[in-house]
């Protein structure tokens, strides 16, 4: 974003806008995928991930300019026709696997030959070669779901859009798949858009990650410069910071700036946005260090804190501290057994300068997403 | 039950000796009613369709309709359709009153909403991102509509029995219509009803038991093919 539309570029879109019932739902200034690369759309339910994949996709109705590899869309079903979509239902017809790898194909003009031959290399490379004749109604969700990837990829399309079609999978399923296609993915250099709200596929998958919020791309960038650096409060909270307090710079010196936070003194080195003496202070959950003494770690901002409510969240265990401030640390369940952790216990809390992001306390306007 | 042993003995005679009467009133209404219905499928599938999928002012409408017309007595629309193909009326030039053409026309009347309206189920019970998938896969609106309705095609089946299953057995808009003449316009309902009133039971039981048996054959033969097994 930010740059000029490249001639290179598989889909750009300029100002592009979809509504709902007259009221706008998505709205995107700027937005051009590169040729390979997969751009992975990630934001909380309802933020319009899919309504925007949608829309490039040519499926629903957009607003604003639309090129695909250059060229603005004539008509939709000849760009269709370039193009493949994975949904998270695998949507297959009541017919065979193999006619339905065959349909898509057949419908862009291939001979029912080579529609055939390419049907079974993609079977085969999802792993379910074997079930090429069964029915599709009778496949379980992951085998179905690898039947609509096949399907997907034996169109060998400019661009592929994936929308969440992993999330109504099992675990070892998913993981499994998410495998595969990674696998493909990387292997045949396809141009794809990933819609997902899991940080961890994201990740995994995406050379660049776009947050999308209230149907704007808040912030876009390499999956790593979004995580670590959120543009945004609610950007932050969304992948994954639960600590944002409002702070006071009270020095700013070569090295470090120094921040009063309810009558605290916190240590960073990040600098104040645009020199705001009123900034957001950000910290990671994963970056808090809890312990159950004063002597031990190098962190430069060590505080005596209470423990105000453990929490199991999945894998790991969400404790809420009160340090004079509140913070939030995620502890594996080991640590929280040898430490003891429990309501009302008293503990260490302490975190690196390095770690802590600065945000100015009031959000820009729309145009914040940047090209990191 | 006398004349119920007389007239099934009477019925098995003249189905053994292909009774010609017999013979003309059963071919006359696979005809009318077969036509009726080939012609209410192709009309009502695609209108079913566009009323399931579409979206324009009155679609509700139109939907309460042809959910009124499933409820359609026959006799009213053969009194509608008589106005219309008598002589005087506006479709009298075409001279089809009295003719197997009127009886098609007011079979099909009787059919269409039955086609449509289960269409519209059928179409409407298919998951509605399918629409979009197919779309994605490349194709036109036309292609679209045709894989849709392949999917839909169990429920059309149904519809297609349901139109036929109405039309066969219908007897008030034939008789106006029709005329009920022997050898031409005489189909097995208004056969059974000729037969019953001049107290020939054993020829109204043989019309009515291949009334029956045709009913069975067609029903037997779709319903054959919307349960076949499928390979695993």
């Amino acid at each position: 974003m930010g740059t000029a539309t490249t001639a290179a570029a598989v889909i750009s879109a300029r100002e592009l806008v979809v509504r709902r019932g007259g009221r706008v739902v998505v709205r995107v200034p700027e937005l051009e995928l590169a040729p390979g690369e997969t751009l992975v759309l990630l934001g909380p339910n309802g933020a319009g991930k899919s309504t925007l994949l949608l829309a490039l996709a040519l499926l629903i109705p957009s607003e604003g300019e639309l090129r695909v590899e250059g060229e603005p869309v004539r008509d939709k079903v000849a760009t269709r026709r370039r193009m493949a979509v994975v949904l998270q239902r695998p949507l297959l017809l009541d017919r065979s696997v193999l006619e339905n790898v065959v349909l898509g194909q057949m419908l862009r003009g291939a001979s029912h030959k080579t529609a055939e031959d390419r049907a079974h290399t993609w079977l085969g490379r999802f792993g379910i070669a074997q079930l090429s004749r069964r029915q599709a109604r009778t496949l379980s969700g992951g085998e179905a779901q690898r039947v609509s990837l096949a399907r997907a990829f034996a169109l060998e399309p400019s661009v592929l859009f994936l929308d969440e079609p992993f999330a109504a999978l099992d675990a070892p399923s998913r993981e499994a798949i998410l495998a595969d296609t990674a696998g493909v993915l990387a292997d045949t250099r396809t141009t794809a858009v990933l819609v997902t709200h899991d940080r961890d596929e994201a990740a995994s998958l995406g050379d660049r990650v776009a947050v999308l919020i209230d149907g704007e791309v808040r912030q876009i960038g390499a999956p790593e410069a979004v995580f670590s650096a959120p543009a945004d409060p609610q950007v932050a909270l969304f992948v994954g910071v639960e600590t944002i307090l409002p702070a006071h710079v009270t020095e700013v010196s070569d090295e470090m700036t120094r921040l009063d936070v309810g009558g605290l003194t916190i240590e960073v080195t990040d600098v104040p946005p645009q020199g705001d003496r009123f900034p957001l202070l950000l910290i990671a959950p994963t970056d808090v260090v809890v312990s159950r003494d004063d002597a031990s770690g190098s962190a430069r901002n060590r505080f005596s804190a209470n423990v105000v409510r453990v929490e199991n969240i999945g894998r790991v265990v969400r404790v809420v501290l009160d340090c004079g401030f509140p913070l939030v640390a995620h502890l594996t369940r080991a640590s929280v057994r040898e430490l003891g952790i429990a309501k009302g216990v008293a503990v260490v809390a302490s975190f690196k300068a390095t770690s802590p992001h600065l945000l100015p306390r009031r959000r820009p306007g729309v145009s914040t997403s940047t090209r990191v | 039950m006398d004349l119920i042993a007389q007239g099934l003995v009477e019925a098995v005679h003249r189905l053994a000796t292909l009774d010609p009467e017999v013979l003309d009133a059963a071919s006359a209404s696979l005809q009318v009613s077969g036509i009726a219905v080939l012609l209410s499928l192709a009309v009502g599938m695609p209108a079913g369709i566009a009323l399931a999928l579409g979206a324009f002012p009155g679609r509700r409408l139109v939907l309460a309709l042809v959910n009124t017309g499933l409820g359609l007595p026959p006799v009213v629309v053969g009194l509608v359709v008589g106005v219309l193909v008598w002589r005087s009326g506006p479709l009298g030039s075409l001279d089809l009153f009295c003719t197997r053409g009127a009886m098609i026309l007011a079979q099909f009347v009787i059919a269409l909403p039955e086609v449509v309206g289960l269409t519209v189920v059928a179409v409407q019970a298919l998951d509605p991102l399918l629409r979009l998938q197919i779309a994605a896969l490349g194709a036109s609106r036309a292609q679209s509509l045709s894989i849709l309705a392949s999917e839909a095609r169990l429920p059309l089946l149904t519809a297609a029995m349901a139109g036929f299953g109405a039309v066969v057995s219908e007897i008030g808009a034939s008789l106006l219509v029709g005329c009920n003449i022997k050898g031409d316009t005489r189909i097995l309902t208004t056969a059974i009803v000729t037969e019953a009133d001049r107290g020939e039971f054993g020829a109204a039981f043989a019309l009515a038991a291949i009334l029956l048996a045709l009913i069975f054959a067609v029903n037997l033969t779709v319903t054959w093919v919307q349960q076949r097994p499928r390979p695993l």
